[in-house]
């Protein structure tokens, strides 16, 4: 039996709503830009609090990024919400100009990014906002893999003045983590010196399986969460290099330009050991039910499984 | 200054501006040719909003109850070097700076290099949007400051500029006033003009739409002073510019090829707004 049958999946959009309302009691320079036509179900917390300070601007995308930009130039901390296809892809241009340049403080809360998206297919299914924004200088990138997460890093967001892109799940996920979060720091949800798992966002609670299964065949899997995708933890990845010697990264997004280039990339510069890439192949996503798309695009338990005893197999150390 | 503009006062924004012109052309050969018909054709329009219209105060150019001015057109930036430059926030001499590695005077204007600079456009339309948020924050606030942006009216055609107009106009923003540099408003060919165009699309989104002649500074000062005292909707202000107003050369170009690379020609475009080039 999987252990994740003793997790209770939650919202993060729920969670996200209701720390933004808690938020606006502290912070008075705090909006919240609703997504538009439909509006936000998970505002509602946010706006039965403070119905002057939730805006629903109308117009296009890129106008509300710019918009959402200019209030913050003003003085605000502006919530700007959205599917990321709209937030990142739709307006990149606006959104590095109005935001990225302008060092404004607007935090981008994206919805539907990756595969788990319960009403869409390829074209909502971004599945490169991660490259996209992480690329952008000064932008702080968040991927919660749980509730108490989505949070914590709301708040997190919330501390600082500039930008930052959260990428929130619209399926809720089991909560795996005590919601302990700190920008910059990777978190260690299992300790272990075989081989290290780093996952991001829905793929945290599958890393946690894959070292249950290992662990009952006597191989002991770190796990780290890398919630804080920019900045990251360069330490925590380079420490886990040196102590367990293989890197598994799993990740709902393009295999191409996301956690896995970004570990890659980090320890062939540092200290380079083999690293394999679990991720969303080169293609577009489609539409389906949410938790068979993650199997069929490649990011299976089992598929990870194999992954891992490429790894071990490679180091000699198991056979 | 709610009463009309004297003579004199008229008198001196027509020095003020041949000022700032004579600056953009010292500029623009400085910096080995840049553009000048943009800046030329809104020199008086930046004028007459720097050094009347708006309540600014360069020894304090984060003031928290100022007036905003946000340069969307971008091609115009040695315009609104020139004019904070007079108007004494930053030194004139730092003008030959313009578009040098690490100056505070970019090609395109920054933010976050020289006060006075509230918003960095970059892109056609962007700037515009960004005026829009600032408006929109003041408007939450219920401040009296208002925002004024200057944009191109080729800039219009870009981006997501209609999109903003209509955010501004559906809010209702109080103050907020978009400023077109009007100097493609020739073309016509039987059909409305497109200054009449831009009037009556900016009047269907909520606004208030004047037209003005963009070089007659007692019709820009008129202009603003009465819709100044419109308090529940946005304002445009579809001014007819000239590319290269001032300068009668590069207004023969209509735009076209406006840079000044020849010491002979700057020196001569300098002779007609009554300066010399060093």
């Amino acid at each position: 039996m999987s252990v994740s049958t003793s997790w209770v999946k939650a919202s993060l959009l729920e969670a996200y709503g209701e720390e933004l309302a808690a938020l606006g009691a502290t912070r008075p320079e705090l909006l919240a830009v609703e997504e538009d036509p439909d509006g936000s179900s998970f505002l509602g917390p946010f706006r039965a609090r403070w119905p002057d300070r939730c805006l629903r601007l109308g117009g296009g995308t890129a106008a509300r990024i710019d918009v959402a930009a200019g209030l913050a130039l003003g003085g605000r901390t502006v919530f700007l919400h959205g599917p990321a296809l709209a937030l990142v892809a739709r307006s990149y241009g606006d959104l590095r100009q109005a935001v990225g340049i302008n060092r404004a403080d607007v935090k981008l809360v994206a919805t539907e990014a990756g595969l788990l998206t319960p009403r869409s297919g390829a074209p909502y299914q971004l599945l490169e906002d991660l490259g996209l924004v992480r690329g952008l200088p000064g932008m702080t990138v968040v991927v919660p893999a749980d509730a108490p997460t989505a949070r914590s890093a709301a708040r997190a967001i919330a501390e600082f003045h500039g930008p930052a892109y959260l990428r929130l799940s619209s399926e809720p996920l089991p909560t795996v983590t005590d919601g302990s979060f700190r920008l910059g720091e990777a978190r260690e949800l299992r300790p272990g010196t075989d081989l290290t798992l780093i996952a991001i966002g829905a793929l945290v609670a599958r890393a946690l399986e894959v070292a249950e299964e290992l662990h009952r065949v006597g191989v002991e899997a770190r796990v780290l969460d890398l919630a804080s995708f920019k900045p990251f933890d360069e330490k925590a990845i380079l420490r886990a290099a040196r102590e367990t010697g293989a890197l598994l990264t799993l990740e709902e997004h393009s295999v191409l330009t996301g956690l896995g280039s970004l570990v890659a990339a980090t320890t062939s510069e540092n200290y380079p050991v083999p690293v394999r890439r679990l991720g969303v192949p080169d293609l577009f996503g489609e539409s389906g039910e949410p938790w068979a798309l993650l199997d069929r695009f490649g990011l299976a338990k089992e598929r990870a499984l194999d992954e891992a005893w490429e790894l071990l197999k490679g180091r000699g150390k198991f056979h | 200054m709610s009463t009309p503009a004297s003579e004199e006062e008229v008198g001196h924004l027509a020095d003020t501006a041949r000022a700032v012109r004579r600056e953009i052309v010292r500029m623009a050969f400085r910096a080995g040719g840049h553009p000048t018909g943009a800046s030329l054709a809104a020199t008086d329009l930046l004028t007459a909003l720097v050094f009347r219209e708006l309540r600014l105060d360069p020894t304090r150019p984060n003031w928290p109850d100022r007036d905003r001015l946000v340069l969307s057109y971008g091609a115009a930036s040695s315009a609104l070097y020139a004019a904070l430059a007079h108007r004494g926030y930053l030194p004139v001499a730092e003008l030959e700076s313009f578009g040098r590695s690490g100056a505070r005077l970019p090609i395109e204007v920054d933010r976050l290099d020289l006060p006075g600079i509230e918003a960095t456009p970059g892109a056609p339309g962007v700037g515009l949007g960004l005026a829009v948020g600032l408006a929109l924050d003041q408007q939450l606030r219920g401040t009296e400051a208002r925002t004024v942006v200057l944009v191109g009216d080729e800039e219009l055609g870009d981006g997501s500029s209609w999109d903003a107009l209509g955010i501004a106009g559906a809010q209702k923003i109080p103050g907020f006033t978009v400023v077109v540099s009007a100097s493609h408003h020739h073309a016509g060919g039987g059909l409305p003009s497109s200054a009449e165009r831009l009037a009556e699309r900016c009047r269907s989104l909520g606004f208030i739409p004047r037209s003005c002649d963009g070089h007659d500074l007692r019709a820009i000062v008129a202009t603003f002073d009465e819709l100044r005292s419109v308090r529940d909707r946005p304002a445009a202000v579809i001014a007819r510019t000239v590319d290269g107003r001032g300068v009668s050369f590069l207004e023969a170009r209509h735009g076209r090829s406006d840079r000044l690379h020849a010491r002979d020609e700057a020196g001569r475009a300098m002779a007609e707004l009554g300066g010399a080039l060093e």
